[in-house]
């Protein structure tokens, strides 16, 4: 048996909280999150339809951003694997814009240079790029160049091939990429704008 | 007749072709006048929301302050599209809710010359305007061949229900606006537990492993209640359920054939319209079969090209850099 002291060991943590990573994010996520509200009830992770495909549910990704574990956060394919369906956004029981806050983990970690290539984010960039360029997303460009990017996953796919033609004959869709929009340069003033409002 | 600025996306003009046919032919019917923005772009998706906040936004509130230029007499603006509808709400919630974040997005707005009131239009699904302007009354009344004996199921999928900013819809997991009006239509409603479950979204192309087990389970699930055909209110919903099922059904070595369509589609053949008019016919999984059962005849889609069969053996998973063999993973 140990030995009974009489000194006091008060509860709550040892050392001064630093929630400076976690106020980030709340800060860099648009309206408000309600981030720092998290409970760790796990209702999120529980209502995920692709939470098998995570390195870390949504719950644990709250309590590392508690814990300030910023490398491990940035490193976690988590946000990438959201499907931005919304679950958990509409059942968490402190309204934490969940979703939302998935897009900004996912800003932070191209920023940071924790993710430099991935089919999600050069998914997400290639899609982008027909959009400031054209005004509009092409798909079928989207389609074709992202599986070339990767042509490894569209191998292991079968009859990518006979879709991709299925999507012209069928669906009709027109090979060349879309009308450029009339106000093409005024778009890019505004994103330009936007992009130094961002890192301001 | 009632007008409305429209925002139609840029699948409806290449992978959702049928809908927007089928949309403008029942407008027409209902009396409901579409006035697309003139000039707008895409509104990203969830994929500029991925890379950069202020841009992702920045790009939504041109068309917001495209629409209120143009807003002359009506400030709703419909989208057909669910993910378009929702980054059309959302940037309007957030200017609202966030001042500051307005604040920079017009700033933002201001280099290309335009400015966007928030709050000042309301951003509503076409499904929505059916329901609540047109209403099921006059919906009934335009119906001249029910469609009874077609057993459907309503597939509402995530964006239009959630996350919901202004609280439109009778619930964010299973709201019936869509079995309401596929009733009224007189088609047999399947009550669908997996209504509003996800189609797998752009895991298609990032995750496909994540991206068929979505599919799977709810074509399985439509299949063993019976239905006849599963009805959508979103392109990638339809994208994602009808080009990718065969797909899935290679991977999980199943053969389902589940027809999709949108909603105005049924609509349309409801109110006696021609099926070519409705975009039948540019379906992936053919829903000839489906609708010859209530005795409409609708276009065969051109032959899919046969999957070239591999030759010779499987050729091994590469090598790691450690000289043995890689686990096969997509990350």
């Amino acid at each position: 048996m140990p030995e009974m002291t009489e000194e006091r060991v008060p509860a709550g943590p040892r050392q001064k909280e630093d929630l400076s990573l976690l106020h980030e994010v709340s800060a860099k996520t648009a309206g408000v999150s309600h981030v720092e509200m998290c409970i760790q009830c796990g209702t999120c992770g529980g209502s995920c339809p692709s939470a098998a495909a995570m390195d870390h549910t949504p719950r644990a990704i709250f309590a590392m951003l508690r814990a300030g574990m910023r490398e491990e956060v940035m490193k976690s394919n988590t946000p990438w694997m959201c499907v931005s369906c919304y679950y958990c956004t509409v059942r968490c029981p402190q309204e934490i814009h969940i979703t939302d806050v998935m897009y900004t983990l996912k800003n932070m970690a191209l920023k940071s240079g924790a993710v430099k290539h991935s089919t999600a984010s050069d998914f997400s960039r290639t899609f982008i790029n027909f959009v400031e360029n054209y005004g509009r997303s092409y798909e079928i460009g989207l389609a074709g160049l992202h599986n070339l990017i990767h042509l490894n996953l569209a191998l292991r796919l079968p009859n990518m091939a006979p879709m991709a033609i299925g999507m012209l004959t069928k669906k009709g869709m027109s090979p060349l990429p879309p009308k450029r929009i009339k106000g093409m340069d005024g778009l890019k003033k505004i994103l330009k704008r936007a992009k130094e409002l961002e890192s301001a | 007749m009632s007008e409305y600025i429209f925002y139609p996306g840029c699948s409806m003009e290449s992978s959702a072709k049928a809908y927007y046919e089928s949309v403008m032919a029942v407008c027409k019917t209902l009396d409901v006048k579409l006035n697309e923005i003139d000039d707008w772009n895409c509104c990203g998706a969830t994929e500029y929301l991925s890379l950069e906040r202020m841009p992702a936004y920045a790009l939504i509130a041109r068309n917001l302050a495209l629409a209120e230029k143009q807003a002359n007499g009506t400030n709703t603006v419909v989208a057909p599209c669910s993910a378009c509808y929702l980054n059309l709400s959302k940037a309007d919630h957030y200017m609202q809710e966030d001042k500051a974040f307005g604040k920079n997005i017009n700033e933002a707005l201001a280099a290309g010359g335009l400015h966007y009131t928030a709050g000042k239009l309301a951003v509503r699904h076409l499904l929505d305007v059916v329901l609540n302007d047109v209403g099921l009354d006059l919906v009934k009344a335009k119906v001249v061949k029910p469609l009874a004996g077609l057993r459907v199921v309503p597939y509402v999928g995530c964006m239009l229900p959630r996350p919901d900013y202004s609280h439109r819809y009778s619930d964010t997991e299973h709201p019936t606006e869509m079995d309401d009006l596929l009733a009224a239509l007189g088609a047999e409603v399947i009550n669908f537990p997996l209504s509003t479950a996800c189609c797998g979204g752009h895991m298609t192309q990032i995750g496909p492993d994540t991206a068929f087990e979505l599919i799977r389970r709810l074509i399985a699930s439509a299949d063993e209640a019976k239905a006849d055909v599963i009805v959508t209110l979103c392109p990638m919903c339809q994208m994602n359920l009808d080009a990718f099922q065969g797909q899935m059904n290679g991977y999980f070595k199943t053969n389902y054939q589940m027809p999709i369509l949108f909603f105005t589609q049924l609509m349309g053949i409801a109110f006696g319209k021609e099926p070519k008019e409705l975009g039948f016919g540019s379906e992936f999984v053919s829903a000839r079969a489906a609708m010859s059962r209530i005795g409409v005849k609708t276009p065969e889609p051109a032959a899919a090209p046969k999957a070239k069969k591999p030759e010779g053996l499987p050729m091994p998973p590469p090598l790691a850099k450690n000289g043995k063999h890689a686990k096969e993973t997509v990350k």
